[in-house]
């Protein structure tokens, strides 16, 4: 097979992959005889057509690059955390037991504290199969979903019998104390000049930027980001250089979990104002698409980050205008990921042909 | 708990892990050779809507649970492309088909009959019928064995005993045939299997399709057996129950059987929550039931219970040299 030059490999190759993926879902929106095109318009306008649908797109862009940073740095250390979703809830869990517990005075008060619990408990979600794999062996991917499941049974016996208040029917939490409340990007001086309706994105948007740079900096700044590397590429030639495979795993690891479990501070503290049953709403699945396709880098996954809200908003706004069913993101999501993460050898062989004569010549 | 009831919690365990057990056997071919598969929940939904969907229009349950099989085939070819032919990476393979397929069955029902992405009530010929077995009535007087035959044993449809009987099946197919030992073979060492002459690909693209075929039973059966048609994620996160059976089973056929039983037991009495509370005398909370086969499965999984060693080639392409 020829090598892609790297430009290809960087741009082209989850170009194509997304362009074959819109392909195949335009095919689908005809077998089941609709308008593609018309599918595509309401997409665009629904999610990027005016300051109020960004406002959309920017709130789930924003869980899903911390979801995407989280299987990110797994990645890195060849550990594949498809416990996001999981981490996510728990996160949430503490996200919900930091606001109910005090009368927060203020957002800024509240939000470090609900920061580093969410963080806490998704990391210690994520530690259990960590530690497994680390010491027992146990494959990380089967114990993470496992994991996911029994995370969601604990949140839904813990709402239901625990959390839910007195004479509530749902099972959710209280509603959090006003001083809770993160200002949303209509609130905040300036920005209201752009977003003149309320719109759900918020300043958790900022902490997932600032997530992005921290992970780039530990990842290639820092010891331990060399050291999971390392880990990820080769485990024999880390452990001959010394490098630790247990702690590593477990570092690598309780930062996904603590990533996955920021997510929360969005959704949890953010918008619902509450913790819900499955709060995550599959980000964290789609967090594995949003790293796949960014390819593992935090630029990438922040440009990822915002296709995936594109996406998503825009799936939802054709359940609510058009006749074809919300669940068509399901499919265009399934099928990004089918491209970019499975088929991407077959999108490379195809590039590859283009570029053989090239270098033929060369030679 | 007198008699009668746990005859009816035993009845409803055999219903509940047969899907289970389908989608458990199915697993084991494909991860026996060495293609992970976490893909097993979308073609079990893919199987159960092409079911529910033919056998509502043509009125009859056979013609669904082709139309099943073919669904649930199509998926397993389609990832027998991306991690054989392709060698992509299999897991996000089949998380990608369970995306594809929780998504696409909606539009498929929903386009076909506008129901709300559910295809119609099924009944009559378009369902797998209770079938009695011999003398069930004639020995239902049999003290203890008799009401266990008539209620437990007898009266399921066809696709329940297909199940059973494919448990013995696999046992023969895997250690008793050649096609078996090269199955486990490609699934520990495909370049040995190479070495022998063997084709690495046809081998694994054979237990793509069983498995793909075993999923269409166990997602027929979802959609015209244990209920009436197919509803938006109605597998419910069987397909991986199935394969946290799979692993608690050591990939073996037999241990396969008990593991799905056993979690069906446990799917049985989380509908039973008086029975447990009459029991036991406390309740059992019904999440802690749900949450008790993946607890179980990591248990075996981080090796307190025995090891549980998946077959040393699993999740690797083959590269075959040149």
């Amino acid at each position: 097979m020829t090598r892609l030059p790297r430009w290809a490999d960087l741009v082209l190759v989850p170009f194509i992959s997304l362009a074959l993926a819109g392909i195949i879902s335009a095919i689908v929106i005809l077998a089941i005889g609709q308008s593609p095109w018309e599918a595509l318009r309401t997409m665009v306008t629904g999610s990027v057509g005016s300051a109020y649908a960004w406002g959309y797109t920017l709130y789930y862009a924003t869980s899903f690059m911390f979801t995407g940073l989280a299987v990110t740095v797994a990645f890195h250390g060849s550990l594949f955390n498809i416990g996001g979703e999981g981490q996510a809830q728990l996160g949430g869990l503490g996200v919900a037991l930091v606001c109910l517990a005090l009368p927060w005075p203020h957002w800024t008060l509240a939000l470090p504290v609900a920061m580093v619990a969410g963080a806490i408990f998704g990391a210690a979600w994520a530690a259990v199969p960590a530690y497994l794999q680390a010491r027992r062996g146990s494959h990380i991917v089967i114990t993470t979903i496992m994991f996911n499941y029994i995370g969601a049974a604990l949140i839904i016996y813990l709402l239901v019998n625990v959390l839910k208040p007195a004479g509530q029917m749902d099972p959710a939490t209280a509603r959090f104390p006003a001083g809770t409340a993160l200002p949303t990007l209509s609130d905040l001086p300036l920005l209201s000049l752009i977003f003149d309706k309320k719109v759900p994105a918020n300043v958790t948007l900022f902490v997932a930027l600032i997530a992005c740079w921290l992970v780039w900096l530990i990842l290639w700044r820092t010891r331990l980001g060399y050291e999971i590397r390392a880990f990820g590429k080769s485990e024999p030639a880390a452990i001959y250089a010394g490098i630790s495979p247990f702690k590593v795993t477990m570092i690598a690891m309780l930062i996904s979990g603590a990533l996955a479990g920021l997510m929360s501070i969005n959704n949890v503290m953010g918008e619902s104002g509450r913790l819900l049953q499955n709060s995550s709403e599959g980000a964290g699945f789609i967090g594995i698409a949003v790293a796949l396709m960014g390819r593992n880098h935090p630029i990438g996954v922040f440009l990822a980050a915002i296709l995936f809200g594109m996406l998503y908003q825009g799936g939802a706004e054709i359940g609510l205008w058009t006749s074809i069913p919300i669940e068509l993101r399901t499919v265009v999501q399934g099928l990004v990921i089918l491209f970019t993460g499975a088929l991407d050898q077959m999108v490379r062989m195809i590039l590859g042909i283009f570029f053989r004569p090239r270098r033929m010549e060369a030679a | 708990m007198d008699y009668a009831i746990l005859l009816q919690i035993l009845d409803s365990t055999i219903r509940l892990a047969v899907p289970l057990l389908l989608a458990c056997l199915a697993g084991l071919y494909s991860e026996r050779s060495g293609i992970f598969d976490i893909g097993l929940e979308g073609k079990m939904l893919m199987a159960a809507m092409c079911t529910g969907a033919v056998a509502a229009m043509t009125g009859s349950v056979w013609v669904g649970l082709l139309a099943g099989i073919a669904g649930s085939v199509l998926f397993a070819v389609i990832h027998g492309v991306a991690s054989i032919t392709f060698r992509g990476n299999q897991l996000i393979s089949g998380v990608a088909l369970n995306f594809v397929a929780s998504g696409v069955t909606v539009l498929v029902a929903q386009s076909l009959f506008q129901q709300g992405g559910r295809t119609p009530p099924l009944s009559g010929d378009a369902r797998f019928n209770p079938i009695t077995l011999p003398f069930a009535d004639a020995l239902s007087g049999v003290p203890i064995l008799g009401p266990f035959y008539a209620d437990v044993v007898s009266g399921h449809g066809a696709l329940v005993y297909i199940a059973f009987l494919a448990v013995p099946a696999t046992w023969w197919v895997l250690y008793r045939t050649r096609f078996g030992l090269r199955l486990r073979a490609v699934g520990e060492n495909p370049a040995s299997v190479d070495t022998a002459g063997i084709s690495v690909v046809r081998l694994r693209y054979a237990a793509v399709v069983i498995t793909g075929l075993l999923c269409g039973l166990a997602g027929a059966y979802m959609a015209a057996g244990l209920q009436a048609g197919f509803g938006k994620e109605m597998t419910a996160g069987r397909g991986y129950i199935a394969l946290a059976a799979l692993i608690f089973a050591k990939w073996r056929p037999w241990y396969a059987l008990m593991a799905t039983l056993l979690f069906g037991f446990f799917q049985a009495l989380a509908l039973r929550p008086d029975v447990i509370r009459n029991t036991i005398g406390f309740d059992v909370p019904v999440p802690a039931l749900d949450a008790l086969p993946y607890i179980l499965t990591v248990i075996v999984l981080a090796g307190f219970v025995g090891r549980a060693i998946p077959p040393r080639a699993g999740g690797e392409p083959y590269v075959k040299e040149r």
